[in-house]
Order: structure tokens, then sequence, then C-alpha cells
């Protein structure tokens, strides 16, 4: 081991320590009678947003995006606006609605709604697949880490982080999840603001050098090649926008929020969340284009906020912000693994596993189920390695904005979807959307309009899907659930009207 | 039946694997009464009506069909609807004279021509020996076919309406049953805790109104009227209130720990049904005399579950007088144990059943699971 691989160690040790820590910790302090009004008291709306903030910020959005704008430039800016106007639809057309179904996963609220244990098993197919498709970056994300952090291959690297997640959730510890979580969050946030602070104070000390300039296209928000680059462009941003309600791990966070307006406030909060956290990864792609060049002619700029640091700060400064970032992107991909894990293992022990396990119910079927939601992913991260974090983070919410979001959007809006009609749409937005992504990872990019459609599906696959659920719907109107009415009655009353 | 065919054969796709004519023709009639069923499961009202009668037009291969209430037409299905209005004094032939009778051409008059519906068939809908409507079925002759078809058919339909009012009249028994938990709030405790109260009135007027008003937010909680279910929150805080009642009264004498786990507050429970283990498990922690009862309360979230723990370490209960109160003996002095075991497993099924760990002298653990989500159950 070299010293150069000190900070790294220390600081995924440490991370690892904390979260397990307050994982069994967190709550284990009894209270007497006098203060018991706290205990009843439910997950405040700040909280609850930091903790969903905490989940939510993976390694694309730590890593990926730096990478993404120092390559590709500002049309890439895309991404985080994206990732954060998802919440802005969330919170007008799905959040309070949703919370006020009672569902606790995407599948409850499409049996809730509809009354079909078929629609409810395609959920919880989709589920299980927008799970994985989303856990394949966070695992590839760790292997890049750990080799830049302390030189491991990159199999260990997401060996490692899948074992920790592993042990995590099936040792039924993460008991305060939503401390963890919210811990995670400003970990991360400060993982990322610290270093930038000091890093664009040398920058300003160096005598504010400037980069290649923007006429390589590189401040165009627009990506190229006309048209298809338009399209690109369109489809990203219907994907990122639409995807975010659609996300397993997310929406279960929801149901902690005590009613609708909660729900809202919560919403609200993370949108703040998400809007300070991703002001920070531009000023390293910045930054990336006057001190880290090398990066890109070497194809490694999913590494630049790691490795930013030590690339403008030597000694002492750079091993203390580079173990500092290193934190943050463990923490990334640990939180939102384990969240991810999480969701798709409870999905598979409700729907799978406990039915195959009829003599040990509860834990053991949680258990195995647990296991399977994280070997598999990590099995395709080995087996996958061209596709950048970011992307393939972008193909999950393309596919969760081509099936969960018309289910929840309709579901919430439109008395007349019925249960064939939702079959449907998520039929054809899932085999679309989740073709294309399926595609894209086996590496198969054809030039042109096909490799556009293939690699941003999220422009045809989203419409698609609506229309055909909208459709099929219509053309099947005599199988509209008798209780629809009064379920979207209940969707829309604000709990202060008469319970 | 030709049971050797698809042995000996092995290609299931094979025609006569569905059995012959007669066998296909009974499984068409099961199959058309199986969408109708469950309609009909929820008693006879226009909604189900509608939703049953094109089934059972199929089922009697009729022109025209019509089922009614005693008075008036609920759905019609089929040719003919301007004979609507005479549908409702033909259902007074059947339900004044009883049993199926015809209709003749005479009596339905009808002058459109090509309409099917010239003679009919009405046959009434009985439960428990009350007439509740009838079925109606128009063709453009009769047949003593149509006439027994018919019959057949109304008293299928009043199977399925006795049905919808044992599900009614369950449902009501349950809804008694949360009454009757409600009236069972102790006399003693309502004594008691005034008591207690009046004797901080003259040395703590401040605790003594505090404690009236927590009195006052306990009464009203368990004496409300509306809902089947409350969220977890809302008992455990009514539990808190019930606690601090107790702790006024016993002093240090009982003890009580909490550990919630804030992210389950928000699930939906049936209405009272921890307070009365928390009832219990105060009961029986201060029971063994002159000693401290420790009562620990412990909800944990487990994914897609809640699990709540109700522990006292008093007298223990022998297993064998639990099991008889879970299966609902009541002379048994643990209050309401029975009665929520049934409440959890009507809301969530039998899985969700209480368990109870108890032997004598070795305290009590009542430990409930209770899933986040379950269809049809909502605060």
């Amino acid at each position: 081991m070299e010293r150069a691989d000190v900070p790294g160690l220390v600081a995924v040790v440490l991370v690892t320590l904390a979260t397990l820590a307050i994982g069994t910790w967190g709550l284990r302090f009894s209270r007497t009678t006098s203060d018991f009004f706290v205990a009843s008291r439910t997950v405040r709306p700040g909280l609850n947003a930091s903790a969903i903030g905490g989940e939510y910020l993976s390694a694309a959005s730590f890593l990926g995006i730096a990478g993404l704008l120092l390559v590709g430039g500002a049309d890439m800016l895309w991404y985080p606006v994206g990732w954060t106007a998802g919440y802005l639809v969330l919170l007008v057309l799905v959040a309070a609605p949703l919370r006020r179904s009672g569902a606790y996963t995407l599948p409850d609220f499409a049996e809730a709604r509809l009354g079909s244990g078929t629609v409810r098993a395609a959920c919880s197919l989709l589920v299980v697949g927008i799970g994985w498709l989303y856990m394949i970056p966070q695992f590839e994300g760790a292997g890049i880490t750990l080799r830049s952090a302390i030189g491991a291959p990159e199999w260990a690297g997401s060996l490692v982080v899948a074992g920790v997640v592993l042990a995590n959730v099936t040792s039924g510890g993460m008991r305060s999840v939503t401390f963890v979580q919210a811990f995670q969050y400003w970990l991360k946030l400060t993982a990322l603001l610290v270093p930038a602070a000091v890093l664009v104070a040398v920058w300003w000390g160096d005598g504010r050098p400037g980069g290649p300039g923007g006429g390589d296209g590189w401040s165009n928000p627009v990506a190229g090649d006309g048209g298809i680059g338009l399209y690109t462009t369109y489809s990203l941003i219907a994907g990122l926008f639409l995807g975010t309600m659609g996300l397993p791990h997310v929406v279960v966070r929801f149901y902690t929020n005590p009613d609708g307006h909660a729900a809202r406030r919560t919403t609200f909060v993370v949108l703040a969340l998400l809007g300070l956290f991703y002001l920070w990864p531009p000023v390293y792609a910045a930054l990336g284009r006057v001190y880290g060049d090398r990066l890109v002619t070497e194809g490694r700029s999913d590494v630049l906020v790691l490795e930013l640091p030590r690339a403008m700060l030597d000694g002492v400064g750079g091993d203390v912000l580079t173990g500092l970032v290193t934190a943050g992107a463990f923490a990334a991909f640990l939180s939102t693994s384990s969240g991810l894990a999480i969701a798709v293992s409870g999905v598979l022990t409700q729907d799978v596993t406990s039915r195959l396990v009829n003599e040990q119910r509860g834990v053991p079927a949680f258990r195995l189920a647990a296991m399977v939601a994280v070997v598999v992913p990590v099995v395709a991260a080995l087996l996958v390695r061209n596709v950048g974090v970011a992307q393939s983070v972008g193909l999950a919410f393309a596919v969760a904005a081509s099936t969960f979001c018309p289910l929840l959007v309709l579901g919430i809006w439109w008395r007349r979807l019925t249960d064939v009609g939702a079959l449907a749409g998520l039929a054809a937005g899932g085999i679309g959307a989740g073709g294309a992504a399926i595609a894209t990872l086996a590496g198969y990019a054809p030039g042109g309009w096909a490799g556009a459609l293939l690699a941003q599906p999220a422009a045809w696959s989203v419409p698609v899907a609506v229309l055909v659920m909208a459709t099929v719907s219509l053309a099947t109107a005599d199988r509209e659930p008798p209780h629809a009415r009064r379920f979207l009655v209940r969707l829309h009353t604000p709990e202060s009207l008469g319970r | 039946m030709r049971h050797h065919e698809h042995v000996r054969g092995g290609r299931l796709w094979r025609r006569d694997h569905l059995g012959s004519d007669a066998d296909r023709a009974a499984f068409r009639a099961l199959h058309q009464a199986s969408l109708a069923a469950p309609a009909l499961r929820e008693g006879l009202t226009t909604a189900s009506a509608e939703r049953a009668i094109r089934h059972l037009r199929a089922l009697l291969g009729t022109p025209a069909l019509a089922i009614t209430d005693t008075e008036a037409v609920l759905a019609w299905d089929g040719t003919g609807e301007h004979h609507l209005g005479q549908a409702a004094a033909v259902a007074l032939l059947a339900i004044e004279k009883g049993g199926t009778r015809t209709v003749d051409r005479g009596q339905l008059g009808c002058s459109v021509g090509g309409c099917p519906v010239r003679t009919g068939v009405v046959s009434p809908l009985v439960v428990e020996g009350r007439v509740l409507g009838t079925v109606q079925a128009f063709a453009p002759t009769p047949t003593a076919g149509l006439v027994r078809a018919t019959e057949e058919v109304a008293k299928w339909v009043s199977g399925q309406l006795e049905l919808a009012e044992l599900d009614a009249h369950r449902n009501r028994m349950i809804e008694a049953e949360v009454r009757a938990l409600r009236a069972q709030i102790s006399p003693h405790f309502v004594y008691n805790s005034l008591n207690a109260i009046a004797s901080f009135v003259r040395t703590d007027p401040d605790r003594a109104r505090e404690l009236l008003l927590e009195f006052a937010d306990f009464t009203r909680y368990s004496f409300r009227r509306h809902g089947e279910y409350t969220t977890l929150a809302e008992e455990l805080r009514s539990i808190e209130r019930y606690l601090l009642l107790e702790q006024a009264r016993f002093g240090d004498r009982l003890q009580v720990t909490l550990n919630i786990a804030p992210e389950v507050l928000p699930v939906v429970v049936p209405f009272l049904c921890i307070q009365p283990l928390v009832e219990n498990a105060v009961r029986h922690g201060l029971e063994s005399a002159d000693q401290t009862g420790h009562l620990r309360i412990v909800a944990h979230d487990r994914g897609h579950e809640a699990v709540l723990e109700v522990e006292d370490d008093g007298v223990g209960e022998d297993p064998e007088k639990v099991r008889r109160a879970l299966a609902g003996d009541t002379e048994l002095d643990s209050v309401g144990l029975g009665n929520v075991d049934a409440r959890l497993r009507a809301s969530f099924g039998d899985d969700y059943g209480l368990v109870v760990e108890t032997a004598p002298g070795a305290g009590t653990k009542v430990i409930v699971r209770v899933p986040k989500f379950a269809p049809g159950v909502s605060a």
C-alpha cells in the first residue's frame, strides 16, 4: 500500500462505520412517558426530505455529472436539471394523492387503484427491473472509485459495496433508515461543497486561468448533430422529468409522511436540497476544463471529482480533500444501492420468495430476497463495462418514465383507467424502453437516428405507453373498477376535510 | 368425461380435452355464473343488478331479461326496452301469488313489429322467506324449459343474495364488537382516574387541570363513533394519555419505556387494537403487589411491515389460558385479547394474528405484526 491510498481507505472505512453505527443505534435510546410525545411525533418534512436526498443522490450525481459535463459540455446540464425538476412534476401531480392512497410501494398503488392482482404482478416485475437497472451503475461506480482511491481492481470495489449493502439489509440493520439516509445527504453535500470551495480558492490564487474556451460547442445546451441532437436532448429531458416518480426507493419514502400536505412539503424541501447539491458538480467540471484535460484524453472522466483535488493541490491538503470526496462518493452508492436493495427485496419478498419459502415466513424469505436483489445487479455490473454511470442511470429513468409515470398520472387523474389498459400500457412502455435499455447496455449502438432512438427512448416510449394505456382503457370501459370514483375522491380530498 | 384421452394422447390442446358438448355447456354456464357472482355478493342494488344482468341473460339465452326489486326495475338487458314500464306490474304478480309465474301475450300487449318480448316468465328472489325482488325472462314463445331455467336462475341468485346478507351481517358483528370494546373502558379506570386527579386539585392544580384535559381527550378518542381504522400515531397518542393517567395514580410504581421508530407511525391499524394490550400489560405488571411494574412498548420498521411489541414483567399467564382467550373464550380476564386478534385477522388475513409469549412468573410479551399496506384498509 502506498501513502497515496491512505486517505481513500480511511474515508471508506469511516463512512461504512458511521453508516452502520447510526443504523444500529440511531433510535436505541429509550424514552420515558414524560417525553413520549416526542416519540410519537411523525417524521418532519425536513428530515424526510434530507433522507430522500440521501437516498436519491447516487454515484451518477456525485461522480457522473461532473465527468459528463467535462466531456460533453453544457447539454449535459440537463441531467442535474432533470433529476431536480422530476420532483417538481412529482410535487404537482403525484405526491399528495399517492400518500393519500395509503400505498407503500408502486405495486400497492396499482392494486389499490385497479383491484387487480395481475397489474400488481406486472408492477412488481417492473420495480425489480428498474431497481436492477439503477443498481448496475452504482456498483460500477464503486469499482471506479475504489480503483481511483486505493488502486484496487474494479471488480473488488463492486464486491465490497455489494457486501456492505447485503450485510446492512439482511442483518435487519438500518433500524432507523431515515436518520441514516438524512446523514448521507449532508455528508454528500459537505464532501462536494468543501473541496469545491477550497479548489475555487486555489484557482483564484493561480491567477484565474481560463480553459480552452467555448468555441468547441462546450457551452451549447443542445447536443450537436442537428435534428438528432435536438431529439436526444428532448428525450433526455422527458425521461428525467417523468422518471423520478417511478423510482421504487423514492416512492416508499413518501409513506413516512403523515399526510398528503406533509408529502407536498417534503417534496418542496427535496427540490431545494437537490438544487443546492447540483450547483457543485458543474464547478468541478469547469475546473476540470482547466486542470483535468488529461482525464478526457485517457477516457476516465468519471473520476474527475475524485482526482481533481490532487491535480490542483499537493501534500496534505490534497490528501484530506481526496479523502473527503472519496467518502462522499462511497456514501453515494452505499445509500442509493441500500435503498434500492431494500425496495427490490421488499417486493421480491412480498410477491415471490414468501410464496416459495412456505415454511419459514418473515426474515428468512427476506434474506433470500435480499441475496437475489443484490447478487443479480453485481454480476451484471461485472459483465457490463462500457456504459457511463450517468447514462445507465438515465436508462433506468427512461423505463420508469415509460411505465410508472403513465400508470401514476392516469391512475390519479383519470377515472376511466382499467386494469387491462394499465397492463397494456405497462407492457408497451416496459418492452419499448426496457428493450432499448438492454440493447444499449449490451453494447448495441447503431449510428444515426436508430442509435439515438435506442440510447434515449423516453421521447417515443412515454407517449406510446400513455396512448396505449388510454386507448385500451377506453376500449375496455366495462372493466372500470367499481370503486374508482370513490378512490379518486379519497386521493384528492385534503385530510383536514372530514376525516 | 373422457379422462383417458389426455393421459394417453398427451396433446392437451386436443378438442375433446374440454369434454363433450354437454360438458362444455356446463362449463359455459358455470363460467357465466361465476362472472355474475361478485356483483350479486354486494346485495341487490341498481349497480349490482346492472353488472350481473348481462351474464345472467347469457346464462338463460333469452332476448330480454329484467331484474326488479319489489317495486321497480333495477336493470334491463336485451331488446324491447319499451316494456320497461310493465316490469313492475309483472313483478307484483310473482310477489303476490308467490312462486314462478308465466305472463302471456295479452298481459304484455305489444304493437311493435318483430319485438321478441311476447311472453315472459317471472320468478321471485327469496332470502330467508322474504321476497326481495324478481327475475323476469322474456321470449317470443313460452317453453317449459324457459320456466324451469328461470326458476333455477332465480334460486341461484337468491343464494348469492343470501351470502351477501351474511357478509353484511358479519361486518355488523365486527362493528358491534368494536362498540363493545369501547364500552369496555373499565368503570374502575374512570373512577380511579378521577380520584387520582382529585388528589392533585389542592396540591398541584396545574397538573390536575392537565390530567383532566388528558382524560377528556382520552374518552373522546375511545368513544369515537366513525371509522373502523386509525393510524398507529393516533392510537399511540391515546395510549400516552392512558399511561399518563395511570402514572398519576401509581406514581413510580409504573415504569414505562418506549422505543418507537417514527417510520411506522403512519401505518393504518384497526381502531383500539393496541390499547387493550397496553391495559392488560399495566394490569399484569402491577398485579404483583409492592413491586415496580416495568412496561415496554416497541415499534420496529421492517420494510413492508411494522412490528409492535407490548411487554410487561408481571405475573405472566398460563399459555393454555391465553390460547383459549385467543380462541374467543370471553370468560377469562385477558380483556379484548381475542377481540384484537380476530380484528387483526379480519383486516390483514390469518398471517397477521397476535403472538403472545408468556409463562407463569415470566411476564408477558404480545407481538403485533401489521402490513404497511393492505387492500381495502385505510384510516
